[in-house]
């Protein structure tokens, strides 16, 4: 594996292995995310590829019967330590879904302050606040007259931009996205994938896809899951051009999946 | 068409309007008791209504209901204000930890207590309230009327809580929000609509009931001085006017009847209101 990427990196999955009840998701997965890259991570349906990422930010115990071994590291401390509240390393640690999520009952502007809330804080200027936030997420100029519109009556796309900033209103380290664009037409992909591109100035993000046209357009570092493992963990540029596993070769040259 | 399909297409048009004429025939029979009882009451009730009936308390001839109408009102905020909330919560946490032993059997009992004759829980309320405070009062009248609204609310929060979408409970998890405030502040409020309509029924279904307040809030032929003494409510002093042989009192409990069923048509139809206000999204 790569020495620089291990050296530099944010998050570090430390032989991590997931199950739900008997059945095992995750093997015991090894794998750095590089601080400021954008990480994707591919594989075919069932792969643990979600799984996964919802093990770095502590969703995958919220499932009734789920369950992890090994560690996953954040800044070199365990997220799964005795004392840590995983309340705070998901704070740390955002996530954006795979079908856009705002809360129906919350306007635009409550869906982006809705973290905030949540944990009982109201920014000093929330319309500044809100401004920013959904100009990171490159939302303000299609919805800055529809403030005060519900969140579910925003285009899908706009949605999971406004699900986007709501994640990063909490101003979090690193950002999990899994699937963000399975659900959206071409432009909104394109929309997502520019803005994916622009947030590695300030976050670590992992995104899961099973498009390996969107991980070669999007990602600094590729790491390829099969039945649970992982197979395969390089630069993009090399996964997609000389990768060095078969069945790599096999998946990203369309054989299977 | 050839013969055999036209005949057999005509058999099955006939079976088929047969079919809605019984049906309709059903519809009819089943409406005619409220129908029935409605025209009834409207017709005696109106008779009897009249401006005394709404200011004079109870008495002799021209007097009217307005300590019963008093005591009912009071007896039903002052229920709803402890069921309704006790309700809430409970039904919120049946959802949220819908699969754990102690939820099971909470909605096991809640259904059990829901079906459980109304008298008996004006006799254990008598029990424990009345004969605990050694005065009939309109607190333990409320108490009972709270008891019988109490698992209505909670089922019905229970079923519109976990009809709520587990992706708006992982979108606030994954915010950091804690397990108490994705309840409270994202599920309950995506289900508020319906828990509204739910409440109100469980309001309009205690504003008729009577047989918990024979022992709890008994009867007051005054206006109560607190909340602490015997209180009338229109439901028992119609039971207690319709008990007499006197003409003038049976009208007057004709009119209680009116003005009970027209409360709790009108919170029916907001109740129904309430329910199809679409959350958008």
């Amino acid at each position: 594996m790569l020495e620089s990427a291990e050296a530099s990196a944010k998050m570090r999955a430390d032989k991590l292995s997931a199950w739900f009840g008997d059945k095992q998701a995750l093997r015991s997965i090894s794998l750095p995310l590089v601080e400021r890259k954008v990480t994707a991570v591919i594989g075919p349906s069932g792969c643990g590829k979600s799984t996964f990422i919802r093990c770095l930010n502590r969703m995958h115990e919220v499932v009734a019967g789920a369950r992890t071994a090994g560690d996953v590291l954040l800044d070199g401390k365990s997220v799964y330590g005795a004392d840590v509240d995983p309340v705070r390393v998901r704070r740390r640690v955002g996530m954006v879904f795979q079908k856009p999520n705002p809360f129906p009952t919350m306007s635009v502007r409550d869906n982006v302050l809705a973290g905030l809330r949540l944990s009982g804080i109201t920014p000093p200027d929330p319309d500044a606040f809100v401004e920013e936030v959904l100009g990171q997420a490159a939302l303000w100029d299609e919805v800055k007259d529809a403030l005060d519109r519900p969140g579910g009556a925003l285009s899908g796309g706009q949605q999971q931009r406004l699900c986007i900033a709501r994640c990063l209103a909490l101003e979090p380290e690193v950002v999990l996205m899994d699937e963000p664009c399975s659900s959206l037409d071409p432009v909104a992909t394109a929309k997502i994938e520019e803005l994916i591109h622009d947030l590695r100035e300030r976050y670590t993000i992992v995104v899961v896809t099973h498009s390996m046209q969107q991980a070669a357009r999007v990602s600094d570092y590729t790491a390829f899951f099969y039945l649970g493992e992982l197979v395969e963990y390089d630069l993009a540029d090399v996964i997609f051009t000389k990768p060095s596993d078969p069945r790599t070769e096999d998946y990203i040259t369309g054989r299977f999946g | 068409m050839t013969p055999e399909l036209e005949s057999a297409y005509s058999g099955r048009k006939l079976a088929s309007r047969f079919a809605t004429g019984a049906s309709s025939v059903a519809v009819v029979l089943a409406l005619l008791p409220l129908v029935a009882v409605f025209a009834y009451v409207v017709s005696r009730g109106a008779r009897a209504i009249s401006i005394p009936f709404f200011v004079e308390p109870i008495g002799e001839r021209g007097a009217g209901m307005a300590n019963a109408i008093v005591g009912t009102i009071q007896l039903v905020f002052l229920a709803s204000a402890m069921g309704i909330p006790l309700g809430i919560m409970a039904g919120l946490y049946l959802a949220e930890y819908k699969a754990t032993r102690l939820a099971r059997a909470v909605r096991f009992s809640a259904d059990v207590l829901a079906g459980v004759p109304s008298i008996l829980v004006g006799v254990v309320v008598y029990a424990v309230v009345v004969v605990w405070m050694k005065q009939f009062s309109a607190f333990a009248g409320a108490a009972a009327l709270a008891i019988v609204m109490l698992p209505l609310v909670a089922r019905t929060t229970d079923e519109l809580a976990r009809a709520v979408p587990d992706s708006l409970r992982e979108a606030a998890l994954a915010l950091g929000a804690s397990r108490w405030r994705t309840a409270l502040f994202v599920v309950l409020r995506t289900a508020a609509p319906g828990i509204r309509s739910g409440c109100l029924l469980a309001v309009a279904r205690v504003c008729g009931e009577t047989a918990p307040l024979l022992f709890t809030a008994y009867n007051n032929r005054f206006y109560n001085d607190s909340l602490l003494d015997p209180t009338s409510t229109l439901q028992v002093q119609i039971f207690t006017y319709t008990m007499t042989p006197n003409d003038d009192w049976h009208a007057q409990a004709w009119a209680a009847a009116l003005v009970l069923v027209a409360i709790v048509i009108v919170l029916g139809v907001v109740a129904r209101r309430l329910l199809d206000e679409k959350v958008p999204g």
